[in-house]
């Protein structure tokens, strides 16, 4: 809580009515009782503080940006002081703090797009800019459409993308038919039996069943979910919250989106199963900004299951990034659901312990998540039926760049690289191969010889490599792979969220050297070094991954 | 509680709750700092303290992180000296580091920095900010340590007038729009000069003197008094250079001020002239 | 308080408080690095209530804003102090083992219900029942006040109301709980402690006591007068009735500063010898016989200043005098020896040392200690005492150690200069963030937040009196008139006017304010001003009002 001055300018009635929305609930910070009393204070301010990145959002949506004038009424109205409101703002890309043009084409260039057959489809847009991946890999050459006075959406030339479930559909079976948009159809595809199931075991149970399961983290880290579990609720605190990590952002990735856009019921319901089983009242869903249709179907689904009464006991709430990758970074993601820039936190403490508004906190991956409803509805020893000792459960991996059919393939974890590909339809074009990268920017290369690997965390940890969020992004012969590299490259440097030294100037240094005709090696192993060693999170850990990568197969 | 842990070769001693840092500097070990200041809340992005803990991947920032039984710490080894010469090397190639703390261009020697490797990259080129008759912001000094973010907001002044804005490289610290400062929230208070490290926030006085060669630390005596300007007793360091005030700022370890001041006790000396 | 003179806290403690009273103090501007410890306590969880007329820098902090009437403290202090008793919040037996007069204070109080006290004072029921309830239900209060307590002829009553709330509930002589007068000026704590009052000497001794008076007399080798002096208001009235006819004024401005200015002024001028001494040519020193230049008290010369938690700190000589200005100690000692009297060489320790020797509440505080511990808090005894962090603990001990506090009865007056439909609208003053007193030293740094004085309003008032933003207005009081250009702005309640008093080139304030004062301090009520609005164009007649 601050001085809160601000200057002269204040919302148009268009903003104000934007502003009176997302206050609808809790008004304004301060109250004014009568002429001669107000009632605020900073517990006032701290609790509204969260209602900053919706306010924005509000904002933006109504008019197109966020003007002088709507910052400082909304500022005004949650006790935020104007800096902090426009160093939020600021952050994020889908934000604007200057007057756009009319319509705006966030056009993606990022990995796979560059290598999509069809050329971008033209629009009738006023300015275009570059976008990083947008999670549209399977359906190639996607725009985002930010239009004044409308939320953004999501343009792709008219495809198909695959959707298999496999051997075993499990994360995908809902899917498969299409996308589940009533509760209705929802039951009928034994939806919420797994709620209930929890409720009956109860919610030690649960967490055992999960540890048993050996589920490990879908979002990157693969760390072990029950242990996750167990540590919030094991923790005294009456606070505690459940948090659903939907800003799949890694380029190349798209699995969570298509689970969101046909499964939305079972996110909603994963979660009240996580936020039962940990004691936690309160949960959250957050939605990368650039997914309008997964976050407008999880809304919806949200609104009619908690209208059936189904979510007794928790309450939960959907959040939309606003364009910022480092948003997926745990810790980030909770700064900017409490309405801070998404710098990530230094750790330890761990969400376990300090997680969101400080409290006890869970916070998992979206397919994660989903895998759950299976564990409590059929038990971990059947969950553990398909996949590896190690790599229990099955995978969704996302197939693009240069394969036949792009897609999302449900996979039991082992399967081999070379099978999935084959599934897939092989090489675009039956082309050679030159190499296939998994895990995202943050991933690795693999070279055509290792077509063997088998897909489980043990085995990509053997081969140096990792599976991080699913990507398997094929590349054909004729790609040159340097390309791909400064891509990858540009887009750390884009998204660092810029608070540590090693990250911020360290990825900016490393495009530079990229960029140079003979990149200095003896300076790409000195930045590689002090981003791994130094940064704060893992996007310094992780943004020369790639370039080493290349530097192993020879390419730099 | 009282813990054990080792620090480079000797065993020492701590309170549960202690940093390395902390710890570290109450047995003579030294780690460089930058981002870290005793009246501030650590923010630990400078990532210039790290030290190598057994079983940590990374490496860990002495500033913040709370010392662990039976920790194994070491301050000085070669990846250690690496990041830090790394991250001068990051800094001092992106931004004008030569009216910095004295200590932090002692580093560059000591660690090695070569600048020079990143001639041909990016630098901060900001305008020189100077809006009002009493400060001069020059930001393409600025090593975004945060600290003038804090001094102005939850550690101190709770005026928040200025945040950090942009992402990235382009992380900048700014008002809101880049409202010219007189038309922000600042009260001109200063607490953010007196944090930071780089010269980047003068007091217009000092950034005059500097730009005519006319500024002598080397030369000022610093005497201690209190403000007159109000009841609270706030303590002053006169900066005399000269025979004239050239200079006011508060010591950061007493309890009256931690090193804060108001206009007045900043700026007020200035009557004197 | 309770005969201690002066503030019974340190400003750390407000950091641990649970409940923070402001009540006419605008710390944000006035005292900012109290208001810093003021934060801290909030960010701690601490709730503030902060009574102000106006919606202060101060008031934005606060979780509830009570802009009462100007000058109906004792009425809102009396109604909480019922509702405390009423409800049961007092402290039963802090109140029986260490106070006296409760009895008697129930019945004072008794007429005070909220209803009258919400008719008084301009406030809902439900909010001061709120606030009483807060106060009751604090474990450690910090009850904070300023000039906007001090500034009315009731000075000292509404202090007394404000102790009687601290007493009640127990919130004295604990770490945490206290009462904080904040003062306004460097020193005003050191001057009243080195007796710069009508009827003490230093260390608060009582001048009327011979006892206490022959430690002095043997000092100085000299009888010390019994009878008390006069304050401030005595001597303006002396000086117009004609029986004080020569005035040395040391470091103040009182052609600017004092209220009814033209009639003070008047008196000023009808001395027959005038003597100032003084940093700066100001308004007084211009009137002046003979100017002593002054050397700048906490850059120039060394010596000691006491601040608002009662800490004596070191001021030291870090440059020297411009020109022909000398310390003011060296003043004194010529002035002396001009009469006849050598007292040696002038030096800040020495006289430092006599006090030591005089004052039991300062004998362990050598300049060697105060260098060391960064000052120290009286009472300090003797060379191994490290001072008292706060007052009254005594009050704890069972039984208690010394006299009991006593709870005083007082009466709510409306303020002097009464609105009627001549004069219908309140003006008050007070200080701003980068202003002090009449602007002497504040005027000489390029500030960048200069507002000017300005006649605030709010819109309604505005709209009220038909006068707009930027516009140039009379403003007319019993005393005399002043142009003023009128501000509106959002921290005041409708009918309620401010302005500061740092500009008086700009708008000379004081020509507007009343010479009534507190018979008990001699305060001027400032605070508290009727005026009416006349439109600058009107060779026509009258007010607007
Ligand atoms: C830079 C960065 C970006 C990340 N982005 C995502 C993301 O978009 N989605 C996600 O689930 N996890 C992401 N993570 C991983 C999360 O920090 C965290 O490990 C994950 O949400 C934990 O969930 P899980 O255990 O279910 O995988 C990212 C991590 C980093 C370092
Ligand atoms: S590593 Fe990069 S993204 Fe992570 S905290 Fe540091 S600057 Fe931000
Ligand atoms: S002078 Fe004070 S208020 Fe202004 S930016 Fe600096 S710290 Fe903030
Ligand atoms: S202006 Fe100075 S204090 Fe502020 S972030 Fe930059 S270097 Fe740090
Ligand atoms: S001093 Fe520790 S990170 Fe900056």
């Amino acid at each position: 809580m601050s001085d809160l001055h601000v200057g002269s300018e204040r919302a148009d009635d268009a903003e104000a009515a934007a502003i009176e929305r997302v206050l609808a609930t809790t008004g304004p910070a301060v109250a004014r009782v009568s002429a001669r009393v107000t009632l605020g204070g900073m517990q006032a301010t701290a609790s509204r503080r969260h209602l900053l990145l919706p306010g924005l959002w509000a904002l933006q949506d109504a008019v197109g940006w966020i003007s002088p004038g709507g910052l400082n009424s909304l500022c005004l109205a949650l006790g935020v002081p104007p800096a902090e409101g426009y160093g939020v703002a600021t952050f994020y890309d889908l934000l604007r703090t200057e007057r756009p043009s009319t319509t705006i084409e966030r056009r993606c260039d990022d990995l796979a797009c560059l290598l999509a057959i069809e050329p971008p489809i033209p629009t009738d847009v006023d300015a275009v800019e570059s976008s990083p991946c947008l999670g549209q890999c399977d359906r190639g050459a996607a725009s985002l459409i930010q239009t004044c006075g409308a939320p953004p959406r999501i343009e792709t030339p008219d495809r198909e993308p695959r959707v298999d479930a496999g051997p075993s559909p499990r994360l995908l079976r809902r899917a498969l038919t299409g996308a589940v948009t009533s509760l209705a159809d929802y039951r009928a595809l034994g939806g919420f039996v797994a709620l209930a199931a929890a409720r009956t075991m109860g919610a030690e149970a649960v967490v055992d069943a999960v540890t048993a399961a050996g589920l490990r983290g879908r979002g990157g880290a693969a760390f072990p979910t029950g242990a996750k579990w167990r540590a919030v609720a094991s923790e005294t605190a009456t606070e505690k919250h459940v948090v659903a990590n939907a800003d799949e952002s890694e380029p190349g990735t798209f699995k969570d989106r298509v689970l969101m856009e046909r499964d939305p019921f079972s996110l909603i319901e994963a979660l009240a199963v996580a936020g039962f089983a940990v004691g936690a009242r309160t949960g959250w869903i957050y939605v990368r900004g650039e997914y309008p249709e997964a976050y407008q179907r999880l809304v919806a689904a949200l609104d009619e299951s908690s209208a059936a009464g189904l979510l007794e006991g928790i309450t939960i709430e959907i959040r939309r990034g606003a364009g910022a990758y480092i948003c997926g970074e745990e810790t980030a993601l909770l700064e900017s659901i409490e309405g801070y820039r998404g710098e990530p936190r230094n750790k330890p403490p761990y969400p376990t312990t300090h997680g969101l508004f400080g409290a006890p906190t869970v916070i998992n991956n979206v397919e994660t998540l989903i895998n759950v409803l299976d564990i409590v509805e059929h038990g971990p020893d059947a969950w553990r039926s398909v996949g590896t000792h190690d790599s229990p459960g099955t995978r969704l991996l996302c197939l693009s760049g240069h394969v036949e059919h792009p897609g999302v393939y449900e996979r039991p974890m082992g399967v081999r690289l070379a099978d999935v590909i084959a599934e897939a339809g092989g090489v675009r074009g039956a082309r050679p191969l030159q190499a296939v990268l998994l895990g995202g920017a943050a991933g690795a290369f693999v070279h055509p010889d290792q077509r063997d690997l088998e897909l489980s965390f043990e085995a990509a940890h053997e081969a140096g490599v990792g599976l991080g969020s699913g990507v398997v992004m094929l590349f054909d012969d004729t790609v040159d792979l340097r390309a791909v590299v400064r891509r990858a490259a540009r887009f750390f440097a884009h998204e660092s969220c810029g608070q540590c030294v090693p990250c911020r100037v360290g990825t900016q240094r490393q495009v530079e050297v990229l960029t140079s005709e003979r990149p200095d090696t003896a300076l790409l192993d000195d930045l590689e070094q002090v981003m791994r060693d130094a940064s704060i999170c893992g996007l310094g850990h992780t943004a020369s991954s790639l370039v080493r990568s290349a530097r192993t197969l020879g390419v730099l | 509680m009282t813990i054990e842990l080792r620090i480079d070769d000797a065993i020492v001693t701590a309170e549960q709750g202690d940093t390395i840092r902390d710890v570290a500097a109450r047995h003579g070990v030294e780690i460089p700092t930058l981002c870290w200041a005793a009246n501030l809340t650590p923010v630990n992005v400078c990532r210039l303290c790290v030290v190598e803990v057994e079983g940590s991947r990374p490496l860990v920032p002495a500033c913040s992180r709370p010392v662990e039984a039976d920790m194994v710490v070491s301050t000085n080894s070669h990846r250690v000296r690496t990041s830090r010469r790394m991250v001068l090397e990051l800094l001092a190639s992106s931004v004008d580091l030569d009216r910095a703390e004295p200590e932090l261009l002692d580093q560059i020697e000591e660690y090695g920095a070569r600048p020079e490797r990143f001639a041909a990259g990016a630098t901060k080129h900001a305008p020189v900010k100077q809006q009002d008759e009493l400060y001069v912001r020059d930001y393409q000094r600025c090593v975004l340590c945060y600290k003038c973010v804090e001094a102005c907001g939850d550690d101190a002044q709770h005026t928040f007038a200025i945040s950090v804005a942009g992402r990235g490289f382009d992380a900048h610290i700014s008002t809101e729009f880049d409202t010219a400062l007189p038309d922000s929230a600042c009260v001109y208070c200063g607490n953010c000069i007196a944090v930071c490290p780089t010269g980047a926030l003068t007091p217009l006085t000092e950034f005059v003197r500097r730009e005519a060669g006319e500024w002598r630390p080397d030369q000022q005596s610093v005497t201690r008094t209190v403000c007159a300007f109000c009841g609270v007793g706030c303590n002053l360091d006169l900066h005399v250079q000269d025979g004239e005030v050239v200079k006011v700022t508060s010591p950061a370890d007493h309890d009256i001020t931690q090193g804060n001041l108001c206009i007045k006790g900043r700026f007020g000396w200035q009557h004197l002239r | 308080m309770f005969g201690a003179g002066g503030g019974t806290s340190s400003y750390r403690e407000i950091e641990d408080a649970d409940v923070i009273v402001l009540w006419g103090s605008n710390a944000r501007e006035a005292h900012p690095i109290f208001f810093h410890h003021v934060l801290a306590g909030l960010r701690k969880g601490a709730s503030m209530y902060v009574v102000d007329p106006r919606r202060t820098a101060s008031a934005a902090f606060a979780d509830v804003w009570l802009g009462l009437d100007v000058g109906s403290d004792i009425a809102l202090a009396n109604g909480v102090a019922r509702e405390i008793i009423a409800a049961g919040l007092v402290d039963r037996e802090f109140i029986d083992a260490a106070t006296d007069g409760f009895d008697e204070l129930v019945t004072a109080v008794e007429p005070w219900t909220l209803d009258r006290t919400a008719a008084i004072t301009g406030l809902p029921q439900l909010q001061i029942r709120d606030f009483a309830h807060a106060i009751g239900g604090a474990r450690r209060l910090q009850l904070c006040w300023t000039l906007g307590i001090t500034e009315h002829i009731t000075a000292v009553d509404n202090v007394f109301a404000l102790i009687n709330l601290a007493l009640l509930t127990g919130n004295v002589g604990r770490w945490g709980s206290g009462l904080v007068p904040l003062r306004g000026q460097n020193n005003v704590q050191g001057g009243g402690d080195m007796g710069a009052i009508p009827a003490r000497l230093p260390g608060f001794a009582d001048l009327t006591d011979a006892s206490e008076r022959a430690p002095f007399e043997r000092m100085w080798q000299a009888a010390v007068p019994s009878r008390p002096g006069l304050h401030l208001s005595q001597m303006f009235e002396a000086m117009h009735s004609g029986s004080l006819r020569a005035l040395w004024v040391i470091g103040e401005n009182p052609a600017d500063s004092e209220a009814d200015g033209e009639h003070a002024r008047a008196a000023l001028g009808a001395l027959d010898i005038l003597v100032v001494q003084d940093l700066y040519l100001t308004r007084t020193a211009a009137m002046a016989d003979v100017v002593f230049p002054a050397a700048a008290g906490w850059a120039e010369t060394d010596g000691t200043v006491t601040n608002s938690e009662r800490r004596v700190q070191r001021v030291r000589a870090a440059v020297a005098p411009p020109g022909q200005a000398r310390d003011d100690l060296a003043i004194v000692f010529d002035l002396a020896a001009a009469f006849g009297h050598d007292w040696g060489a002038p030096n800040a320790e020495t006289v430092w040392n006599e006090v030591r020797s005089l004052s039991r509440n300062h004998a362990g505080m050598s300049y060697q200690r105060l260098d060391t511990l960064g000052g120290l808090q009286w009472p300090c005894l003797d060379d191994d005492d490290l001072g008292a962090p706060f007052l009254h603990g005594r009050l704890w001990a069972r039984p208690i150690e010394g006299p009991r506090a006593p709870l005083q009865c007082v009466e709510w007056q409306p303020p002097a200069d009464a609105l009627d439909e001549h004069f219908p609208l309140r003006l008050t003053t007070g200080r701003v963030l980068d202003g002090y007193n009449t602007g002497v030293q504040t005027a000489r740094f390029p500030s960048p937040i200069r507002s000017g004085a300005t006649l605030d309003l709010a819109a309604a008032t505005a709209m009220r009196y038909a006068v707009d933003d930027g516009e140039v207005v009379r403003v007319v009081s019993r005393r005399g008139a002043i142009p003023m250009t009128v501000r509106i702005v959002e921290s005041l309640p409708p009918d309620l006017a401010f302005t500061t008093f740092h500009f008086p080139e700009i708008a000379d304030v004081n020509r507007l304010t009343a010479d009534a004062w507190d018979p008990k301090s001699g305060t001027a009520e400032f605070k508290a001003t009727a005026i009416r609005l006349e439109s600058i164009d009107a060779d026509t007649q009258g007010g607007r009002a």
